[in-house]
């Protein structure tokens, strides 16, 4: 069978958009002007004005890093994109108050109702402002913030000001620096002392205009002891021209604490997904991210941890898959600040078609620190012959008594365990996904039970037609 | 055979008139064919290209990823580059005392003027064999140096010292074995640092005919611990089909020079190539490694073993490019740091699309034994091609406090111990190196090393 027509995947399937009026919108293009016109609308306090000034010149003054990154990011056209647009909604607390169209939307999304009942305080943020928002009660009652970025600035100032920006500085990237001038949506959450949440906090991120950017923000402090889990799950209808998604999240985990922050990335692959998350985590807290990677053009993100407190724990775990016209460009960097801290990264990546998949990482260790551990593991699986993978790892090591080992491995799908299937009655498509599946199952098992089905689905689709 | 002298040099942009001066002094006192001169001409341009070279050395690119982790001090060229005298001192022998090396021939430069020379036996230049002085094989076999000197160049970031090198390099070694010739005893080439504020360009060239057999040692060292140098020296090996090459290297120069190597292996089909380097001297060097996997079934190992102290800094980049099929290559790079010494290694596996089978294995390790050294690791993989076997390791560790125990719990001291554990680490590089006379050599510098 020829090559071309079974390596076509059908993209159409995402491709589904409902008119929307936008009450808000801040024009194509970035100028001061945008950056007032967003602040206005949200009303926001003289500082927040001011810090998104600033960061707006941060951004024009830093070039694009393309002396290690790919040239693709040249082909964004920063004049084309929509900076701002909102419905003019409060954040909505009941699914009543949700309008139809947008409800719409997510039925088509797939979330069931039932999983909106069992899952804690879900936020759909529908683009830029949150649609609804809801928490449960006992949430509340806990003293657990959990609210949009221009409502935590607004409302919980003393809370969120002291870190917010804090994780990840303003002149940290580009993409941050873009971010920090004109973010809108995202989550802020602050969990209070001692407060295990049990349920995942689950925000949909979704973004439906054309030529348009999200950026949202977020931020999370758990308080000294609290437990937390936030899920980010992202879907994009199919756009004609591409668009920009550019988020900063920030994770502080005070003394004792446990964040874990799991992401389903699925955007059409017409989106630049240039994302910066880091956490920072203090003594004897851990921060987890889960991270995975499916959609998109070209992702970059490496999400990060800062181990500053003594004994603190960090942790990535990483799937990404790129498909034909992909470039998944992730990684994980680990910044080791205090004694005795520990860093475990383990990336897997499959390379479909003429797809891309790329592992940077960073490991620090410096020199007046002792006993630190790293360890990382990176595995790539190419599926096709054009297939392609990139293994950038950086580690820097001094000090006494720290060990780093790093180890990737690059394979392909063994012709003997697809014979094996076939002989059993498989067919070679089955076969393959199969395998597949199987690469990543040690890791797919460590995500909440829902979103491990829906990524053994979603890899599966991705899957489709592949094997040639 | 017919020899073009130079023409009168084009003028070219030289950041300094002083250096200029040299280079056109150099070059016109050296008569090269005109093929030669004109290739000296434009590496001198390309070499000062945005004016980056002067006095005060080379600059490196802060935003330059082939650079990442490097100091970004200047190479200073301070008086480096000026004309050079015969030293008229004592040459060491390095092999003295301990097991003889059994060499086929013997080079011997001192400041990049040839000192001492032991031609191949008669009935090896009888087969064929060409073991000669560089500027000698210019002059009688311009054909067969000029289709292979000068000839690679690749992109690990060094360009302008191998420009730099282009443009100066007359010193060194042009071996060529023909066909089906094999030698098992050593070419051995020594390249000494003597004079103060020396400037040393050594070349070698070791071009291995289909199923020839190839043993080569270069050895850089100084002949006092006080004089400053500046060193860039180029390696090629062209290994022909079938061929077996097995070329070790020994950097052993003081602690005030500041080295540049780059060694470039070609592989034919179905060859056998070997290529082991030992970095132990310079106040920084900088070594780069360019592996092109050309032929069908070739077998590649590299290796090296680096021992840093004080506050040298050893930067290697290697790069193994797999361009064709059914092709192997493994990498081994042993780093052991003691004080305020800094390592940086920077590995790529690159499977190009039509490489299949391809067989490759990188693996770094740091073996930290002071708190304040420092080893930056970046081991990389690019691969395009999906029927591939390819793997890379890298870790950091001090020595592993329950083999210590071990040991003393045996009734070794602590510093037996430590000494024992330390030397097992490097000795599965120098066992690699499959000759005793070596093996002992590095031994005893490894020792040195620890004596201070």
């Amino acid at each position: 069978m020829d090559q071309a027509t079974q390596l076509e995947i059908d993209r159409e399937k995402g491709n589904f958009r409902y008119e929307t009026d936008y009450a808000f919108d801040a024009g194509v293009g970035l100028r001061p002007a945008t950056v007032d016109y967003i602040a206005e609308v949200k009303g926001e306090a003289p500082w927040v004005r001011e810090f998104r000034h600033k960061a707006l010149k941060i951004f024009e003054s830093k070039p694009m890093p393309t002396h290690w990154a790919t040239k693709d990011l040249e082909a964004i056209d920063f004049s084309k994109i929509r900076y701002y647009l909102s419905q003019g909604q409060k954040p909505s607390r009941t699914w009543d108050e949700v309008p139809a169209d947008i409800k719409k939307t997510f039925e088509r999304l797939g979330i069931p109702e039932q999983e909106r009942k069992f899952l804690a305080g879900v936020e759909a943020q529908f683009d830029s402002e949150a649609a609804y928002s809801r928490m449960k009660e006992g949430l509340s009652k806990l003293g657990v913030i959990f609210v949009g970025p221009t409502e935590g600035l607004k409302e919980h100032e003393e809370i969120f000001r002291p870190w917010f920006g804090k994780v990840i500085p303003t002149s940290d990237n580009k993409f941050s620096a873009l971010n920090s001038a004109v973010f809108s949506g995202g989550s802020f959450i602050y969990v209070p002392k001692g407060v295990k949440v049990k349920q995942p906090l689950q925000a949909y991120f979704r973004i439906n205009a054309e030529n348009f950017g999200q950026f949202e923000r977020t931020l999370i402090i758990a308080d000294e002891g609290a437990e937390v889990t936030y899920m980010e799950g992202c879907t994009a209808p199919k756009f004609e021209t591409a668009t920009l998604h550019s988020a900063v999240v920030e994770l502080v985990a005070l003394k004792g604490a446990k964040i874990q922050y799991i992401t389903v990335q699925n955007w059409s692959n017409n989106v630049f997904n240039l994302v910066t998350k880091r956490g920072l985590a203090h003594e004897e807290s851990e921060i987890r991210w889960i991270d995975c990677n499916i959609g998109s053009r070209l992702t970059m993100k490496y999400p990060g941890v800062i181990l500053k407190g003594r004994r603190a724990r960090g942790e990535v775990l990483s799937i990404a898959l790129a498909n034909d016209g992909q470039h998944q460009d992730t990684g994980a960097k680990m910044i080791h600040a205090a004694d005795e801290t520990t860093s475990n990264i383990i990336a897997k990546s499959i390379s479909v078609g003429q797809g891309r998949s790329t592992y940077r990482g960073l490991v620090q260790i410096p020199k007046h620190l002792k006993n630190c551990k790293n360890n990382t593991e990176c595995d790539a699986l190419l599926i096709n012959a054009n297939s392609r993978t990139d293994t950038y790892p950086a580690i820097t090591v001094r000090g006494e008594g720290n060990s780093v080992q790093h180890e990737a491995s690059v394979s392909k799908v063994s012709a003997e365990q697809i014979f094996y299937m076939r002989s059993r009655g498989l067919s070679e498509a089955a076969a393959m996904s199969l395998s597949v599946n199987g690469f990543i199952n040690d890791l797919v098992r460590e995500f909440p039970m829902e979103y491990s089905v829906e990524l053994k689905r979603l890899i599966e689709l991705e899957m489709e037609g592949s094997v040639g | 055979m017919s020899v073009t002298l130079a023409e009168t040099p084009a003028p070219v942009a030289a950041t300094s008139p002083a250096l200029e001066a040299v280079f056109q002094a150099e070059l016109a006192q050296a008569r090269e064919p005109k093929w030669l001169a004109d290739s000296r001409r434009e590496a001198w341009t390309r070499a000062n290209l945005d004016g980056k070279i002067s006095e005060s050395g080379i600059v490196v690119g802060k935003s330059d990823e082939r650079w990442r982790f490097s100091g970004h001090k200047g190479w200073s060229l301070e008086g480096a580059l000026r004309a050079k005298n015969k030293y008229a001192g004592k040459l060491p022998d390095i092999f003295a005392g301990g097991h003889p090396l059994d060499c086929a021939g013997k080079l011997t430069y001192a400041d990049d003027i040839l000192a001492a020379q032991t031609p191949v036996s008669a009935e090896l230049a009888r087969q064929g064999v060409i073991f000669l002085p560089l500027a000698e094989a210019i002059a009688k076999h311009p054909e067969l140096v000029r289709e292979h000197l000068f000839k690679h160049d690749h992109a690990l970031g060094g360009g302008k010292f191998l420009a730099l090198h282009q443009a100066y390099a007359r010193a060194g070694t042009f071996l060529y074995v023909p066909d089906n010739v094999e030698v098992p005893a050593t070419f051995f080439v020594t390249h000494w640092a003597a004079t103060p504020g020396a400037a040393l360009f050594p070349h070698t060239l070791i071009i291995a005919g289909a199923n020839a057999t190839v043993n080569f040692l270069d050895y850089f060292g100084s002949v006092n611990t006080t004089s400053e140098a500046w060193v860039a020296g180029a390696a090629t090996i062209i290994a022909g089909s079938g061929a077996r090459v097995f070329r070790k290297s020994v950097q052993n120069l003081n602690g005030h020079t500041l080295s540049y190597q780059d060694d470039t292996v070609i592989c034919g089909r179905d060859s056998d190539v070997r290529n082991i380097a030992v970095h132990l001297g310079a106040q920084r060097a900088r070594y780069e490694s360019y592996s092109k996997l050309n032929g069908p079934g070739s077998n590649l190992e590299l290796c090296a073993l680096t021992i840093a102290s004080g506050r040298q800094e050893f930067d290697q980049r290697t790069f193994q490019d797999h361009a064709a099929p059914r092709a192997k290559s493994n990498l081994l790079y042993k780093n052991a740091l003691l004080d305020e010494s800094r390592t940086i290694f920077a590995g790529m596996i690159r499977v190009e699309p039509g490489a299949e089978e391809t067989d490759a294995y990188q693996q770094n390790r740091n073996l930290l034994l002071n708190p304040a050294a420092e080893a930056d690791s970046l081991p990389g993989l690019e691969i395009q091609n999906q029927n591939v076997r390819c793997t890379h390791g890298a870790t950091t560790s001090r020595l592993d406090p329950e083999e210590l125990f071990y040991l003393r719990s045996r009734g070794l001291p602590k510093n037996t111990a430590y000494q024992l554990l330390v030397f097992g680490f490097f000795e599965e590089v120098i066992q690699r190196v499959e000759n005793e006379a070596l093996a002992e050599l590095l031994r005893k510098l490894a020792r040195e090393k620890f004596g201070k």
